[in-house]
């Protein structure tokens, strides 16, 4: 851990001081969805059932599975994910 | 002798040990230096003698016995101790703690908004999250950094610059010292910094333009003077290479400025097709050891003595052999030659570039007597061209110059359209092509120069 850093800001302060969430897709027809399961119970059904409603809106969707809820998912999986779609939803489960 | 005499009228303040000298009451520890620093304490021992209120303070400085003994009116003070001794210099005076303590007691303000980072968050890493960075790893901007790059002119924190392109931004020289500090200055390279930013933005230089064009080029900075050689600058070996400090950081501060407070985002308002790597940083000093040779701050009036940078819209390197040229002449029509090759061989008259001539190349053109006026004259002439080589269509090329002038004779570039400037290592028989914007001239960008102050 590091102690409290205080940056002075480069920009011209047109945006929020916090961190931006990344530009959210416009619409879901045609968009392909990656669905991640995290391995934990029940994951599975409450994505399969987000596929239905994806599959509905014209999505195409591609699923996913990390190894093991307690970690991150490996470097390979996240790269993988992002060169195969559009945007990705982590099914969290419990 | 001094406390037993001034009784409780003397107080010692001490930056070191506060155990230290035990034989003294009215000891008062200033080991964090706010007493020392709003006291603009600069040597130690210093002794101060508070007169009533309507009276100065004085003060005396080291250990001169005879001094001391007027100055507190005590005959045979240190009686026994040497006659001098000049004392040293108070740690408020240790490099880089002027700024820390200006920051902590100073009247210091910033108008730029604090950014306070997560404990988690790696310091680096949040600059590129935040999108400050132009790729490379940036210093991060800290209070101090900042502070300490202002202390680099003597030129006001709040004072405005001008409107940064392409959102048109108010700059504020304390912005502009915020990117300085993430472009790796130090701050005896800010009035260079400075510097560039009033010549892109002067309306000649038509940054905005520039940044937007699909074309590669981006600002090339040339410096020249005094400056140069003061703050290290490489004007020889590899002087367009990597590796200088203040090459590297000077170009690359108007860069991030552009991007961080004007918004020019690659991909977003900056359209390049390409770019190129110029575009991270494009700054070199120009070599001046040859008095006889004019430098390129004295082709556009200023005198040998003044520190100056030059802005040009340029791209990226073409170069130039001519290992066989022993008459200026031959090394005229050969670079001459290869100067056609700018953005095309048969566009004339459009695109302007500089001519970075080497020292061996350099050699050639004084041992024949000639000076830069002579080789610009040459090159002028070398490169007038009959339209009928360049019209759309001849030499079964499509790309050309209009129909229209077919039978007019032409110069590849406009009138102030070639700059020559001398930089590069002593050994190789090499010079190099910049070539500008494709919207070079009064419609486009022209060349800016700025003194350096």
């Amino acid at each position: 851990m590091t102690s409290q850093t205080t940056l002075l800001d480069p920009t011209a302060e047109l945006m929020p001081v916090e961190r931006q969430l990344l530009p959210r897709l416009s619409e879901l027809a045609g968009a392909t969805i990656g669905l991640l399961d995290i391995s934990k119970p029940r994951g599975k059904e409450f994505l399969d059932e987000i596929e239905k409603h994806l599959l509905k809106l014209g999505a195409r969707v591609k699923r996913y599975t990390k190894p093991t809820f307690a970690r991150v998912a490996p470097t390979e999986l996240s790269q993988q994910i992002s060169v195969e779609c559009d945007a990705v939803i982590e099914g969290l489960a419990d | 002798m001094l406390a037993s005499q001034l009784d409780n009228n003397l107080t010692v303040y001490v930056q070191d040990d506060p155990t230290f000298p035990a034989s003294i009451s009215h000891r008062i520890d200033d080991t964090s230096l706010e007493f020392s620093y709003r006291n603009a304490i600069e040597i130690v021992p210093t002794l101060i003698r508070l007169k009533n209120d309507s009276e100065n303070e004085s003060r005396i400085f080291g250990w001169d016995k005879q001094q001391w003994q007027e100055f507190t009116g005590i005959e045979n003070l240190g009686a026994e101790l040497i006659d001098f001794k000049p004392g040293c210099g108070s740690k408020t005076q240790d490099p880089g703690m002027d700024e820390l303590l200006a920051l902590k007691y100073g009247n210091q303000q910033f108008s730029a908004r604090r950014v306070d980072l997560a404990e988690s968050e790696d310091i680096m890493e949040a600059c590129f999250e935040r999108g400050w960075s132009d790729g490379l790893p940036v210093v991060p901007p800290t209070t101090v950094r900042v502070m300490r790059m202002l202390s680099g002119t003597d030129r006001n924190a709040d004072e405005m610059l001008g409107n940064i392109p392409p959102d048109n931004i108010p700059c504020t020289i304390e912005k502009l010292a915020i990117n300085a500090v993430m472009a790796g200055c130090k701050p005896e390279y800010f009035p260079v910094v400075i510097a560039s930013v009033e010549a892109a933005l002067q309306d000649r230089f038509c940054m905005h333009g520039l940044l937007c064009t699909t074309y590669f080029s981006a600002p090339v900075m040339v410096i020249n003077g005094p400056v140069s050689k003061q703050i290290g600058m490489n004007s020889g070996v590899n002087a367009l290479g990597q590796g200088n400090r203040a090459n590297a950081t000077i170009g690359r501060a108007l860069q991030l400025v552009v991007r961080n407070v004007g918004g020019g985002i690659p991909g977003g308002i900056d359209r390049a097709t390409m770019g190129n790597p110029g575009k991270y940083s494009y700054c070199f000093a120009e070599d001046e050891s040859d008095s006889n040779w004019n430098s390129l701050a004295m082709d556009r009036g200023y005198e040998r003595g003044d520190s100056v940078i030059s802005l040009f819209a340029g791209g990226g390197l073409q170069a130039i052999i001519d290992q066989q040229s022993r008459e200026p002449e031959s090394l005229a029509k050969s670079m001459a030659a290869s100067l056609r090759g700018v953005a095309h061989t048969k566009l004339f008259g459009m695109v302007d570039a500089i001519l970075v001539i080497s020292p061996e190349h350099r050699r050639i053109y004084r041992e024949g007597g000639w000076s830069k006026a002579d080789v610009k004259q040459a090159l002028y002439e070398e490169l007038m061209t009959p339209g009928t080589e360049l019209v759309r269509g001849a030499n079964d090329i499509a790309e050309g110059m209009p129909e229209k002038f077919r039978d007019i004779v032409l110069n590849k570039f406009q009138e102030d359209g070639l700059h020559i400037v001398s930089a590069g290592g002593t050994a190789g028989m090499f010079s190099a092509i910049i070539d500008g914007w494709a919207a070079s001239g009064s419609l486009g960008s022209q060349i800016v120069s700025q003194k350096i102050l």
